[in-house]
């Protein structure tokens, strides 16, 4: 009795809603907004038993529901409109998830991504006092090459915006800022004085 | 509750204009038949010589191995048709196999006895099969998206095949010898390049949808 109450009560909002966008064909925005509304549960439902990430199942929904107002056209009162729409949020997962895994096998993870040192030891300088270091570092280049690495490295600034508030040229920049890099590098190393 | 896309719904239901609802996938698939049809006969009865044709395909095999061909091209466009609507099943796709297999075995065992190829007609065939088939294809594309194919790989596929399968068919009434290896080969490189290109084109205008 509970199934057939369940199923019979599908029917009922399947015929309600198909209704509804049966209005929804004919330019009544409001019964158009009510059945995109009603649905929505369901599209996540549906979408819901491939896609496990909640963040991608939120993109499939929406995806969704944009797709549905693209090819409404295409929905017929006569037939069932769970079926139909189940069908697009389906499909919409299947891409979604498709996309995702052409993304993960071109682009490496961030941790990877943020290695900037062959050298193990180098890392080191990821430990709070690396900063100061390099500060304590910096204090000791002379007043040029220490004022183009801070400009142009520390600050990010382009080169003719350092050169502007510098007054070096920007040639000149490039060659302090490569000169004091040098510098720092064999210090680090214990090559430098 | 409020749903975290009420304010899209709302922007989506905002521009839900009247649209005229589109009819059965089998019924649409008939009209382009019918004007591809028309189209087809009217070529047919200026420029190719009837009484050569009706020689040539007089044989029980020519004449199922052309009747395949057709069956091939109106399977492919009508499954193309129902593939392009989203509640319509993908197991439409598979409709024009059949009818591919025997186009292909029957044309196969035409070939049995002829010489292979080369000869001086091959590269017309390829070149009339892509010119008859290219806007065909172009055409049912054409009208497949207005239904905006959710699948739109696999419509561009099908649509493609169809127009193969009809291209080659009319080829048949411009071919003035039997077929031989070479001729099926390139018969069938001429349909293939057709379907990528479809499938392609599919893929590719999958992205242009309008969007919200």
């Amino acid at each position: 009795l509970t199934g057939a109450g369940t199923s019979a009560a599908a029917e009922a909002r399947d015929k309600a809603w198909g209704a509804l966008m049966k209005a929804a064909q004919d330019g009544d925005t409001r019964a158009y907004e009510a059945v995109l509304s009603a649905c929505e549960p369901f599209i996540r439902a549906v979408a819901g038993r491939r896609c496990r990430d909640r963040a991608l199942l939120e993109d499939v929904v929406q995806e969704t529901l944009l797709t549905v107002h693209r090819v409404r056209m295409t929905y017929d009162p006569r037939r069932s409109f769970q079926a139909w729409l189940s069908a697009i949020a389906d499909r919409r997962a299947i891409d979604a998830l498709r996309k995702r895994g052409r993304i993960a096998l071109r682009e490496t993870h961030d941790e990877e991504a943020f290695e900037t040192f062959a050298d193990p030891a180098a890392k080191d300088l990821d430990e709070p006092d690396a900063g100061l270091v390099i500060a304590a570092l910096m204090e000791g280049l002379p007043e040029r090459q220490r004022e183009a690495l801070e400009l142009v490295k520390v600050k990010e600034m382009s080169l003719k915006e350092a050169a502007q508030a510098s007054g070096q040229t920007p040639g000149a920049l490039k060659v302090n800022v490569h000169r004091a890099i040098k510098a720092l590098r064999a210090r680090l190393t214990g090559g430098g004085s | 509750v409020t749903s975290p896309n009420q304010e899209l719904i709302a922007r989506i239901a905002a521009q839900g204009r009247p649209v005229r609802r589109l009819g059965s996938p089998g019924l649409r698939a008939i009209g382009w038949l019918a004007l591809v049809a028309v189209l087809g006969c009217a070529v047919v009865m200026r420029w190719a010589d009837l009484a050569d044709f009706v020689r040539r395909t007089g044989g029980l095999l020519q004449a199922c191995a052309w009747l395949m061909a057709i069956a091939t091209g109106v399977s492919g466009v009508i499954a193309a048709s129902y593939v392009s609507f989203p509640d319509r099943s993908r197991r439409w796709a598979w409709l024009p196999l059949p009818f591919l297999v025997l186009w292909l075995a029957l044309s196969g065992i035409g070939c049995v006895g002829l010489p292979i190829g080369p000869d001086a007609h091959s590269g017309s065939c390829v070149k009339f099969i892509l010119m008859t088939g290219s806007p065909i294809t172009a055409f049912l594309m054409w009208r497949l998206w207005r239904a905006h194919p959710i699948d739109a790989g696999l419509t561009g596929l099908l649509a493609a095949l169809g127009a193969a399968g009809l291209s080659a068919a009319l080829l048949q009434f411009f071919h003035p010898f039997a077929i031989t290896a070479l001729d099926l080969a390139l018969h069938l490189a001429a349909a293939a390049i057709l379907m990528g290109a479809g499938l392609l084109l599919g893929r590719l205008a999958k992205g242009r949808l309008a969007t919200v």
